[in-house]
C-alpha cells in the first residue's frame, strides 16, 4: 500500500506516553474540533446570548424599580445573578452537543479509535468552558452598558471570573451525566430545565432570600447556586464574601468529584452497547 | 501478528438485543489478504426462548482479530482495524481535511503525521477539490468515502465494511467497489456485510449467509451457485393469459417436478432445469405447439440471490435508500446532514 504511516512497518508510532496524557491529549483534540464548530453555527451562540441579554433588560427596567435590595443598586446586586444563570443555563448546551453526538454516528466512529474514551466528555466541556467565557465577556459589557458598575480590584476580579469558570465546569458535568441517562435531543432541553428553572429563581440571582416563605428561604439560602451567586457579588461588589466563597468552591469541587466518574462511567455503558 | 492464524475468527458468538437474538452461535473465519462477505436476512431473527438447543459451552466463545482477543486485548485491537458502519460516521461541521486529521489525531499521530496523512488520503480518495469544504455540503458518495478514508489513516491491515454501498447511486457505487478492490490487492483482510447480493458476488472471495444468527453456508460464490445447480430458464410471456399454459409447459422440464415459479404481474415463469441449449430449442417447440407467444426467452447461470432463495426460503432482505435506518438516527436541527 502507498503509504507512509503503517500500521505494520511503523510501530514506533504513536508516542508512548501515560494514559493520562492522553486522556488529556484526545480531550483537547475534540474540544478543539467543538470549538472550531462554534463560528459555523452562529446561530447557536446567538440565540444563547441573546437570552441573558433579555433578562438583563427585563429584570434591570421592568422588575427592578419594584425590588429592594438595601444600600446596592439593583443594576449591581443583580449581575452577578446574571452571570451565574447564563452559565448555569449554559450548560444545556453541553448537554445539547453531546446529546447530537450520541444520536449521530460519530461516536461510533470514537469508539473504534484507540483514544480515550473520557475524551469525548473532557472535549465537550472544556470547549464549553471556552464558550462561557466569552458569553461572560459580552453579558459584562452588556451590564457596563445598562449601568453596572462593578468596584472589584485585580484579585477580585481574578476570584469572581475563577469561581464563575469553575462552576461553569461542574454544571457541564452534570448536564452530561443527565443526557447519557436521557439520550435525545429534544429530552435533554426539558430534562435540564426541569432542574435549572427552579435552582435559579430560588436563589439569591434577582432578590434577596430574606423575603422567602421560610422553607423556600431555606432551600434558596443552601443551595449552591445561592453561595455561588454571594460569592461572585461579593469579589465584583468588593464587599465581604462570608463563608459563601468556601462553600461556593466546595460545592464545585464536589460536583467535579461526583458528576466526572459519573458521567464517564454513564459514557463507558452507553458506547458499549 | 501471529502467523498461521485466520486474521479474524469467532466462535460461538451470541448477541441479543433484549428478546431478539441477533447471533446465533456464530462461528467465522477470514483468512490474512481475503474477503468475507457476510449475507444475512435480518427479518428472521429469533426470539429468544428459554435455552438454545444450539447454546456453544461458556468456553469455546470467543473471538480474535489479527491474533488478538476482542475482549482481553481490546485497547491494542483498535489501532489494527479500521470501521466503516451505515452511517457514515464523520462531522458535518468539520472539513473533510479536518475530519481526517481529527482521526489521525485521536490515533496519536503526532501533528505533522496526521495531516501528511489526511492529504494522501484525500488525494486518493478523490477529495482534494472538497478537501476544505464542510462535510455537510458533501454528496452521499462523498461522505461515504471520506468515512472509508478516515477508518484508513492508520493502514489497518483489518478493515470492517458494514453495508458500505448501502442508499448510494450506480456511478458512486462503482467507485467505491473500485477503492475497496484496491485496498483488497493491497493485502487488507476485509470483513464486509451487505444485502446487495451482486457486492458480494463481485468484491468477496467467500461468502458465508448468516441466518437467525448462524451461518448456514459458506464458500466461494461459485462453490454456493453450484450448490443450488443447474441454470435456470426464464420467459417473459405476451399475454398474460398464456402464463398458465406456459408453466404448464416448463413443468416437466423442471429438474424437480412442479418447481415452476410463477409471476403473474411480470407475465414471468422460471425453472431450474439441467440440459442447456439443447432443452432451450425443445422448450420453444413444445411453447410453440401450445401456442404460447413470448416477449423473452433465456438460460442464465444461478445468481447469488437463487442461492440465498435455496437456502433461506426467503429473498435477500433490500435495504431502499430512504429507510427509517439510515435517517431515524439524526435529530434536532441537524437533520439535513445526513444524506
Amino acid at each position: 500500500m502507498n503509504t507512509s504511516i503503517d500500521a505494520r512497518t511503523n510501530k514506533a508510532l504513536p508516542p508512548r506516553r501515560s494514559r493520562v496524557y492522553w486522556a488529556l491529549a484526545d480531550g483537547l483534540v475534540l474540544a478543539k474540533r467543538n470549538l472550531v464548530q462554534i463560528p459555523r453555527v452562529p446561530e447557536l451562540l446567538v440565540f444563547s446570548t441573546i437570552q441573558p441579554v433579555m433578562f438583563v433588560l427585563l429584570f434591570r427596567y421592568v422588575f427592578g424599580g419594584a425590588i429592594d435590595v438595601g444600600a446596592t443598586s439593583y443594576v449591581d446586586f443583580l449581575m452577578a445573578g446574571i452571570f451565574v444563570q447564563t452559565v448555569a443555563f449554559g450548560s444545556m448546551t453541553t448537554g445539547v452537543g453531546l446529546a447530537e453526538d450520541l444520536q449521530r454516528g460519530l461516536v461510533d466512529r470514537f469508539r473504534s479509535l484507540p483514544m480515550a474514551r473520557s475524551a469525548v466528555l473532557t472535549g465537550r466541556t472544556i470547549a464549553d468552558l471556552a464558550r462561557n467565557a466569552f458569553v461572560i465577556v459580552v453579558m459584562l459589557v452588556v451590564g457596563l452598558l445598562v449601568g453596572f458598575r462593578p468596584e472589584a480590584g485585580p484579585l477580585g476580579w481574578a476570584a469572581a471570573i475563577g469561581l464563575l469558570l469553575l462552576f461553569s465546569f461542574a454544571f457541564s458535568w452534570i448536564a452530561a451525566a443527565i443526557v447519557l441517562m436521557v439520550r435525545s435531543v429534544e429530552a435533554v432541553q426539558q430534562a435540564e430545565f426541569i432542574w435549572l428553572f427552579p435552582l435559579t429563581f430560588a436563589s439569591s440571582a434577582f432578590v434577596q432570600t430574606d423575603g422567602m416563605p421560610g422553607p423556600l428561604r431555606a432551600f434558596a439560602d443552601h443551595q449552591p447556586l445561592t453561595q455561588i451567586i454571594d460569592a461572585v457579588r461579593g469579589f465584583l461588589l468588593d464587599q465581604p464574601v462570608g463563608s459563601a466563597g468556601w462553600q461556593a468552591l466546595a460545592w464545585c469541587v464536589g460536583i467535579l468529584l461526583v458528576f466526572v466518574p459519573l458521567s464517564v462511567s454513564l459514557y463507558r455503558r452507553v458506547a458499549a452497547r | 501478528m501471529a502467523h498461521g492464524r485466520p486474521a479474524i475468527l469467532a466462535e460461538g458468538l451470541e448477541k441479543s438485543y433484549g428478546e431478539t437474538r441477533a447471533l446465533g452461535g456464530l462461528d467465522l473465519q477470514v483468512e490474512e489478504g481475503t474477503v468475507l462477505g457476510l449475507l444475512g436476512a435480518e427479518r428472521r431473527r429469533q426470539h429468544h426462548r428459554g435455552s438454545h438447543p444450539h447454546h456453544a459451552p461458556q468456553t469455546r466463545r470467543r473471538a480474535e482479530v489479527t491474533g488478538l482477543d476482542v475482549v482481553k486485548q481490546a485497547g491494542e485491537l483498535r489501532s489494527r482495524i479500521g470501521l466503516t458502519g451505515q452511517y457514515a460516521a464523520v462531522d458535518g461541521y468539520l472539513t473533510g481535511r479536518e475530519n481526517l486529521e481529527m482521526v489521525g489525531r485521536l490515533y496519536h499521530l503526532p501533528k505533522s503525521y496526521a495531516r501528511r496523512r489526511a492529504d494522501e488520503l484525500l488525494e486518493r480518495f478523490d477529495l482534494v477539490g472538497a478537501a476544505t469544504r464542510l462535510v455537510k455540503t458533501y454528496s452521499g458518495g462523498m461522505r461515504r468515502r471520506l468515512d472509508l478514508a478516515a477508518s484508513l489513516v492508520f493502514s489497518p491491515p483489518v478493515l470492517f465494511l458494514d453495508e458500505p454501498t448501502t442508499g448510494l447511486d450506480p456511478r458512486s457505487r462503482l467507485a467505491m467497489w473500485d477503492v475497496i478492490g484496491e485496498l483488497v490487492s493491497g493485502g487488507t483482510t476485509l470483513l464486509l456485510t451487505t444485502q446487495y447480493l451482486d457486492e458480494a458476488d463481485r468484491l468477496a472471495n467467500r461468502i458465508a449467509v448468516v441466518d437467525a444468527g448462524r451461518v448456514i453456508a459458506s464458500g466461494t460464490a461459485d462453490d454456493l451457485k453450484a450448490r443450488v445447480g443447474g441454470e435456470r430458464l426464464e420467459l417473459i410471456v405476451t399475454e398474460r393469459s398464456n402464463l398458465d399454459a406456459a408453466a404448464r409447459v416448463l413443468a416437466p422440464y423442471a429438474r424437480r417436478e412442479g418447481n415452476v415459479r410463477v409471476d403473474a404481474d411480470r407475465r414471468h415463469a422460471s425453472a431450474t432445469v439441467e440440459g442447456g441449449a439443447k432443452l432451450l430449442a425443445a422448450v420453444v417447440r413444445d411453447l410453440d405447439a401450445a401456442g404460447v407467444q413470448l416477449d423473452d426467452l433465456g438460460l442464465r447461470r444461478p445468481t447469488l440471490d437463487d442461492v440465498f432463495l435455496a437456502l433461506t426460503g426467503h429473498a435477500a432482505e433490500q435495504p431502499d435508500a430512504e429507510s427509517p435506518a439510515s435517517t431515524g438516527r439524526t435529530g434536532g436541527r441537524r437533520d439535513k446532514e445526513v444524506a
